[in-house]
């Protein structure tokens, strides 16, 4: 793992008589590197402790061709045991099998890690940053070479000077992990950590997160935080933030921004509103959904208007959503997740069984993602009668995203009704499934949990599409 | 005294950095072919910042592009770029044919292939490429480069991706160049005359076109050279796409480190000191001083609130004035400065004053109010503010820096053969591992695909060009020429009906004949020439048409087809008719005179669709005839 820590040693290869003048060192802190894990494995690991190795220290090293090579140990990523992975001088990564390699000579170890994280200021401010991890803090793992996160979000503040020009901030590494590994119980943390934040007297919370599973944060979030005092902004970047072309110093400005000024009491998703940097839109946490794999306006609010857009470099914010939850006199929190529900895909040929094998793991609610208008084989009727009949909740919602269901228009979806399947309008799939498990925490029986379910709790149903709430191909680049 | 007199004796020193396209199918790390005349498309608007690198540290160049803070604008062809060149999408894995030619050509140059090759991020925030980096990987190291003046080591082979194309100076540029192919070499600085540079780089240039993978026409090959000179610094200067300016180039720099550090000498002789004009070169508003100024910058930036500022600098009397480069002083240095950090157009200084409008009772005023001793220079910067006040501080800076010498810099080549100032150089602060695409294990499989790539030896290819028949003079020119893949490719289908030396003739001298003339060269694509010469083959066209049908092209932009149709090969009856017409119109008393009568009337029929010796033939004879009947 790598810690990362600041220095304040300055860098010698930059021309000193030119920052004279420019006064930009103190933006941009040196960090350092220090290499705690043992990524050599195997022969090469066991060729690096005979000479007594170890990462970041300068060798020279005598190849059997007769050629030297000088330069830097680095951890290594390679799937072969025989590479040693070496930083030449002139910066180039190349590997280089130790077998040969006729000998080595350490020309100097490498220097102490300046490795702690300094504290970060945890209270105060008009606007709460709680990191949670993803891309948006992330850095490269040397094990297996991909990206990670590691970044505190004190050192993404000193990546954006300009945050301070927007509000002051405070923040808190809540904890880091990657989005595919976002949990209920995390959702929970999350949500009393923004309470904790509204009730020390921030005016709004950041909300720093993986971009794959924020979705569902938000949703988590959005029924958790029954009234809140001001924005939670979850804020995602699509490219890490270790590169120049990174979407998280302008996705992280605006959100500040947002947090601060947005005169809306609700949890938003605050991310790029097209492949330029031009803006960002705040989506509403019940209604928005990850649409890209990697663009970096990924995001896109199904079935209803971004509640605003926010312009980072004219530092203006402009609401297109009128209908918004007010700020709150107080901030109230109703946390809690039953994970016993299950969401089924249904396809051409998905056998019905399927349904009995789900109720007998324990579940306690299906939400299906049916096709069209919201339908299954008329034979998943029986199954889900019986399923139903059992106690088990079954909810209705289709894999077209756009649009409502609607079981009244063809018999299947009649058939299925009666069987007891609850249509659930226009929520989206992972929406319908984290509300399910936030109201099988507080609801005493089936129809309750029905009745919840139906009932708009938090604008996560929208019963009024209007015709422009639809991307089309020619709607502009 | 001669240049190169005073070139030779200073401790030259130049390496190279070939850079050359690779004509691969498909891009460096998406699926878009390499072509490069993308046309429309959807536009970006991005901003690029500058980040930490696998070190900890951030680069100096890095950090100077972020300072500019410009908005760079991308205008994304989708008939050659997508998502990966927009930055929208991670790079696909490193396309294998580019890391074959790089593989090839370390085989030829003899250097050491890595046993992995990791692709690396060079931080590059200039806008000229959408993720603020450059993709790079290092295949090989060592290898040499023969040469009359002493072999030149080779330091490194890399295969990286091209940038984007830039469509003007605002920031604008065209995905449809990004991601395309390159491959690098860089020597040692082992080169010592500026001769020998050029010569390098045209071997290295000929062994890439070898493969027969190497892109071509203007901007395919580049050439970026490293300078010093004994007790000067190693200066990039970048972008030279002229072999024949190199020389140039090299002379140019070694005279201008030259120049620099007379002037150090100069100013130690004069007794400053670095502190010294630290505390002298304090900025001094004159916006009272020259209110009055005539001087239309002045007039105009004042009345829009802007400031005058003055900047002293001690003991620089005569030396702001020198030159260190044909036309270029050490003011139009600090000028670049001031231009590039700050952002003001640029300055006025004590040795090129009074002028502009600025009166010699106003340089006295300035004098004044500077404190200036006689032995003191200044600079006068005009403009807002905070952007003068910044210029000063610039100034400030590179005034200390003239104590030190020849600055660490990055230089770009202009077209007379100097050279004015990026940016500071970039150190090895800029790379970091891409970690989306991962390392490439290079084993023996890889080698033997490299070796049918690996170029031929360049004598072994004269003497087979030797063998077609060309005269060793043609070889030689056909050797070094761009188009050597075409030569090859037209004799392996057309000779010998179509002789090679026709086929070389045509590719070269016809070629240059056009252009001399002033024929559009970009209309002699390779397939037009490859059109005339397969009529050449199919008897459709006479070979001695081949240069007017070029001709009709370049020149009066005749489709190809229809110009090949104006010289079609006529029957020998209508030959035979012409001849005879001719023959009749001519005075036979003289036979002489005669003939070349008749030959010039009927040569004006029959130019270029006939053979001359054929027309020459008819005409004698038909002469012989009618002076036998008489």
């Amino acid at each position: 793992m790598l810690g990362i820590g600041r220095n304040s040693k300055r860098d010698p290869s930059l021309p000193l008589r030119l920052r004279l003048g420019l006064e930009l060192d103190s933006f941009f802190p040196r960090f350092e590197v220090s290499c705690v894990v043992e990524s050599y494995r195997g022969e090469a690991s066991a060729f690096l402790s005979k000479y007594g190795i170890t990462e970041g220290d300068q060798l020279l090293l005598a190849l059997k061709n007769g050629k030297e090579l000088r330069g830097t140990l680095m951890p290594s990523y390679s799937n072969d045991e025989s590479i040693l992975v070496i930083k030449l001088e002139n910066g180039y990564n190349v590997g280089i099998s130790y077998k040969y390699v006729e000998s080595v000579k350490v020309i100097e170890r490498r220097g102490k890690g300046v490795g702690e994280r300094t504290t970060v200021l945890a209270t105060g401010g008009e606007v709460k940053i709680i990191s949670t991890g993803g891309t948006i803090v992330s850095k490269i793992e040397y094990e297996t070479g991909a990206v990670r996160p590691a970044l505190s979000t004190e050192e993404i503040l000193q990546f954006v000077p300009e945050a301070k020009e927007f509000g002051t901030v405070s923040a808190e590494i809540l904890f880091s992990i990657l989005s595919e590994e976002m949990k209920p119980t995390y959702w929970e943390k999350i949500a009393e950590a923004v309470k904790k934040a509204f009730d020390e007297g921030v005016r709004g919370v950041v909300v720093a997160h993986g971009t794959d599973t924020m979705a569902y944060t938000a949703a988590a979030l959005s029924f958790s935080l029954r009234t809140l005092q001001g924005p939670v902004v979850l804020v995602g970047s699509q490219r890490s933030s270790d590169r120049p072309s990174s979407d998280s110093a302008i996705n992280l400005l605006s959100s500040i921004l947002l947090a601060k000024q947005g005169e809306f009491g609700e949890v938003v998703v605050n991310m790029h509103g097209e492949t330029s940097d031009t803006y960002t839109l705040a989506h509403r946490g019940v209604k928005v959904r990850k649409m890209h794999t990697s663009r970096r306006d990924a995001f896109q609010s199904i079935n209803s208007r971004p509640l605003a857009r926010v312009w980072w470099r004219e530092r203006k914010l402009e609401m297109i959503e009128d209908e918004v939850r007010q700020r709150g006199a107080s901030t109230v929190l109703e946390t809690g997740f039953d994970d016993r529900v299950f969401l089924l895909k249904y396809w051409p040929g998905l056998r019905p069984e399927v349904v009995e094998q789900i109720v007998s793991s324990g579940v306690r609610g299906i939400i299906i993602e049916g096709t069209g208008l919201g339908h299954t084989s008329k034979e998943f009727a029986p199954y889900l009668r019986k399923a139903v009949k059992e106690g088990v909740f079954v909810g209705m919602t289709s894999q077209c995203l756009f649009g409502a269901v609607n079981m009244n228009v063809y018999t299947t979806g009649r058939t299925l009704m009666e069987a007891g399947v609850t249509p659930l309008l226009d929520m989206l799939p992972e929406v319908a499934l984290v509300k399910l498990m936030w109201v099988l925490k507080r609801a005493s029986d089936l129809e309750e949990v029905r009745k919840l379910m139906i009932n708009n709790l938090v604008g996560e149903i929208n019963v009024r599409h209007t015709v422009e709430m639809y991307p089309r191909w020619d709607s502009g680049r | 005294m001669d240049d190169d007199v005073v070139v030779h004796g200073l401790g030259l020193k130049v390496g190279l950095e070939v850079h050359q396209q690779l004509n691969t199918k498909y891009k460096l790390f998406c699926s878009c072919p390499t072509k490069l005349e993308g046309g429309a498309g959807p536009r970006l608007e991005r901003y690029l910042r500058p980040s930490i690198s696998e070190l900890g540290e951030v680069d100096a160049a890095a950090l100077f592009e972020w300072q500019r803070g410009t908005k760079f604008t991308y205008v994304a062809p989708p008939d050659s770029s997508c998502l990966v060149e927009a930055d929208e999408e991670p790079p696909h894995a490193l396309n294998r044919e580019a890391l074959e030619v790089g593989l090839a050509v370390s085989i030829a140059l003899g250097a050491s292939i890595v046993d992995e090759v990791y692709v690396m991020r060079k931080i590059v925030i200039d806008g000229s490429n959408t993720t603020g980096f450059q993709r790079t990987a290092l295949i090989s190291l060592g290898g040499k480069v023969s040469d009359e003046d002493g072999d030149v080591g080779i330091l490194s082979i890399t295969i990286e991706e091209d940038a984007a194309r830039r469509l003007d100076e605002e920031g604008s540029f065209s995905l449809d160049r990004l991601g395309v192919p390159l491959i690098e070499i860089s020597t040692a600085p082992d080169i010592k005359t500026p001769e020998q540079a050029e010569r390098v780089a045209k071997k290295i240039g000929q062994l890439l076109r070898l493969t027969g993978k190497a892109k071509r026409g203007l901007g395919t090959i580049r050439q970026d050279l490293n300078v010093s000179i004994k007790g000067g610094t190693k200066v990039e200067v970048k972008g030279v796409q002229q072999l024949e300016l190199i020389p140039k180039v090299v002379r140019n720099e070694a005279l201008r480190q030259r120049a620099l550090l007379e002037i150090r000498e100069e100013l130690k002789r004069r007794g400053v000191s670095e502190i010294d004009i630290i505390n002298a070169s304090q900025p001094v508003d004159l916006s009272q001083v020259l209110g009055g100024s005539a001087n239309k910058l002045i007039s105009s930036q004042l009345s829009q609130g802007g400031v005058v500022i003055g900047v002293r600098l001690p003991m620089f009397a005569g030396i702001l004035g020198r030159e260190v480069n044909p036309g270029r002083r050490l003011g139009t240095e600090m000028a670049d400065y001031v231009k590039a950090f700050a952002g003001l157009g640029g300055l006025f200084h004590s040795d090129e004053l009074p002028k502009y409008g600025i009166t010699k009772e106003e340089v006295e005023k300035v004098r004044d109010a500077l404190k200036l001793m006689d032995a003191d220079g200044f600079v006068l910067l005009v403009g807002p503010r905070n952007k003068a006040l910044r210029a000063a501080e610039v100034i400030r800076a590179r005034a200390v820096q003239c104590l030190q010498g020849v600055p660490k810099e990055t230089r770009g080549a202009n077209e007379d053969g100097t050279t004015r100032f990026l940016r500071p150089q970039p150190g090895s602060a800029r790379m970091y591992p891409e970690t989306d695409v991962p390392p490439i294990r290079i084993t023996e499989v890889e080698l033997q695909e490299a070796k049918g790539l690996v170029p031929a030896d360049p004598s072994m290819k004269l003497k087979w060009m030797l063998s077609l028949g060309l005269s060793e003079e043609l070889a030689r020119t056909m050797l070094d020429s761009v188009r050597l893949d075409l030569f090859e490719e037209l004799t392996r289908k057309y000779h010998p009906k179509v002789p090679a030396t026709l086929i070389a003739s045509t590719i070269e001298n016809t070629v240059k004949y056009i252009k001399s003339k002033g024929g559009e060269l970009s209309k002699i694509t390779d397939d037009v020439i490859e059109e005339v010469l397969k009529a050449v083959y199919e008897e459709r066209v006479p070979k001695d048409s081949v240069p007017e049908v070029l001709m009709a092209v370049a020149i009066e932009g005749t489709p190809i087809s229809d110009a090949i149709a104006r010289y079609l090969t006529i029957s020998d009856e209508q030959v035979a008719q012409v001849v005879k017409a001719a023959v009749e119109q001519a005075d036979l008393s003289d036979p002489r005179r005669a003939f070349n009568v008749a030959m010039g009337r009927a040569m004006q029929a029959l130019r270029g669709r006939v053979d001359g010796k054929k027309v020459a033939e008819a005409v004698r004879r038909e002469i012989e005839e009618r002076t036998r009947k008489n």
